[in-house]
């Protein structure tokens, strides 16, 4: 019993934390969706949903009920197959990525005095995130590229003329937009020498005191991962594969019920992986300027000191505070920004954005040897 | 543990392998294949190798399949008919089937035959700063020589594909088809 225990420990343990952090993203992903309508009624002069709950707390909810309790069409003619599998492609493409986000600082904390049979022992630090990959942001990435056959299959399967148009459109413009996000972050890696998101937020702990968090020196990096990160996640004012005067809804209109649930969450988990990267990447990720320096001079390092529950603790706060400026960044271009013209978006994407993008990795390139040598 | 996972894998991707060249649907082809990819990613993941993992989902799954399925659907290819015209094939699919069998027996012999022995830089192997050193410092030629074919190729399909639209195109500078 205690041989198996202890065998079983490692699996245990991250199937645990993968279960908080799958809570933890679904339970925002869920009021991302309602704050994307309250905020897109104020902004509109309308209230927004109000009436499930106070302030409409528990709309997600009565949304996800309605959703699995509508009916469920398939289409006749559609190819039966590829028609259930797109859903499913997109929403694990996209549940895949958040094992590697990192939450927070390691808590140092001696789990051998903590746990039964010696489970603990060696462990000093309990971190914040399920694994460190040695290539995060290429496995994110990597992952985020496959995303895109659930969308394009799903256009290919339903046999409708609109959703064929989303689904193409939709693949055109992943992988085109896919190099000037690749290529943005390139800088980052060059700055930091790793390709570990962990690693990264590290960087930018040691970076000297102008640099702390590399919006500073790759500001353009930013703008344009920033840019793609929009076109990624299919978002206003690139929503072409589902821009609904032209194509009814693109490549979910035959979609209904559950499986239509399942694209609209990826879409949203999407959202909140690139806003991670972008937090991660270019704002330091948990990281505040500040805070340890703030804990020395109070004499309050036995609460925020470096390694403690309450320094990960703000860390961790911090942290989701950038992400839900990002997130409100999303909703305030979704109520501002018209939609682009296809041609504009291609033209967009491969004269501007990549060319910048490019420059910028050479201009990096040039500093940094020129600083390291 | 790890044999487990080996085979679950192995077997997956020999089923998709099959189910590739035996479907004639292409987008079920291209969708098999897809699979191939993904579970050798996989194994690749398991023999301790995660950046030739990664990079073959971002370019083989995440890239070049992505551009196949772009083009069956851009297409819309239905069924594939027998070709007749194309019968004199079989033989010299024949052939390379055996010599791919041969290699890949002789691969087994070369492998059993050589003594097991740990490589002194043991764990780092596989990450993705010893590749990387590799790449830059050993093996800079072939990497640059690569790096120029791939060029060329961009460039060669650029001018290929320009030349099926008019047939009398100048490559100078200032030629009308240039620009938008």
């Amino acid at each position: 019993m205690e041989e198996a225990l202890k065998t079983a420990f490692p699996f245990i343990a991250i199937s645990i934390g993968i279960l908080l952090v799958f809570g933890g993203v679904m339970m925002i992903v869920a009021y991302t969706v309602l704050a994307e309508r309250k905020v897109l009624g104020w902004i509109q002069g309308r209230i927004g949903p109000n009436r499930v709950g106070p302030w409409g707390l528990l709309q997600p909810f009565a949304d996800l009920f309605k959703f699995i309790f509508k009916e469920d069409l398939v289409p006749d003619k559609s190819t039966k197959f590829v028609y259930y599998l797109a859903p499913i492609v997109a929403l694990t493409a996209a549940f895949m990525p958040m094992i590697v986000y990192p939450f927070g600082p390691p808590i140092n904390v001696d789990l051998a005095a903590w746990l039964p049979y010696g489970l603990g022992e060696g462990i000093t630090q309990i971190p914040l995130r399920v694994a460190d990959l040695d290539v995060g942001i290429l496995y994110v990435l990597a992952i985020t590229s496959v995303g895109v056959y659930g969308i394009a299959l799903a256009g290919w399967s339903s046999n409708s003329k609109y959703s064929l148009m989303g689904g193409l459109r939709s693949s055109a413009q992943m992988i085109s937009y896919e190099l000037a996000m690749g290529a943005s972050v390139i800088g980052v890696v060059l700055l930091a020498g790793t390709l570990s998101l962990g690693g990264i937020i590290e960087a930018q702990i040691q970076a000297p005191w102008w640099s702390r968090w590399f919006i500073v020196p790759q500001f353009v990096g930013f703008i344009v991962f920033l840019i793609a990160a929009f076109a990624e996640t299919n978002r206003v004012p690139f929503d072409l594969p589902e821009a609904e005067t032209e194509l009814v809804a693109g490549f979910h209109t035959e979609y209904s019920a559950l499986k239509f649930a399942l694209f609209f969450m990826a879409e949203y988990v999407n959202m909140f992986t690139v806003s991670v990267m972008c937090v991660t990447l270019f704002l330091g990720g948990w990281y505040i300027p500040g805070l340890d320096w703030l804990a020395r001079q109070t004499d309050l390092v036995w609460l925020f000191g470096a390694g403690t529950v309450g320094y990960a603790l703000v860390s961790h706060v911090g942290f989701l505070l950038k992400i839900f400026a990002f997130l409100f960044l999303y909703i305030w271009v979704r109520g501002t920004l018209p939609r682009f013209r296809f041609d504009q978006l291609m033209n967009f994407g491969w004269k501007f954005l990549l060319p910048v993008a490019l420059g910028n990795v050479i201009l990096t390139v040039i500093l940094v040897f020129i600083l390291n040598r | 543990m790890l044999d487990v996972l080996f085979f679950i894998l192995a077997g997956f991707a020999i089923a998709c392998a099959v189910s590739c060249v035996y479907h004639k649907n292409p987008l079920y082809s291209a969708i098999s294949l897809i699979g191939v990819l993904l579970s050798l990613a996989c194994i690749y993941l398991t023999l301790a190798a995660p950046f030739i993992a990664i990079v073959q989902i971002l370019v083989y799954a995440g890239a070049i399949m992505v551009l196949v399925v772009f083009v069956i659907m851009l297409l819309n290819l239905d069924e594939d008919k027998p070709l007749t015209r194309l019968r004199y094939l079989y033989p010299i699919g024949g052939v390379l089937g055996a010599v791919l069998l041969a290699q890949t027996l002789f691969v087994f012999y070369a492998v059993t035959k050589t003594p097991h022995q740990a490589s002194e830089q043991g764990n780092v192997i596989g990450q993705t700063m010893s590749i990387g050193t590799a790449m830059y410092t050993e093996y800079l030629l072939p990497v640059e020589i690569v790096g120029i074919l791939l060029l060329m190729a961009i460039v060669g399909a650029m001018i290929m594909s320009r030349r099926m639209r008019e047939p009398n195109l100048e490559l100078v500078e200032g030629s009308k088809e240039d620009g938008e």
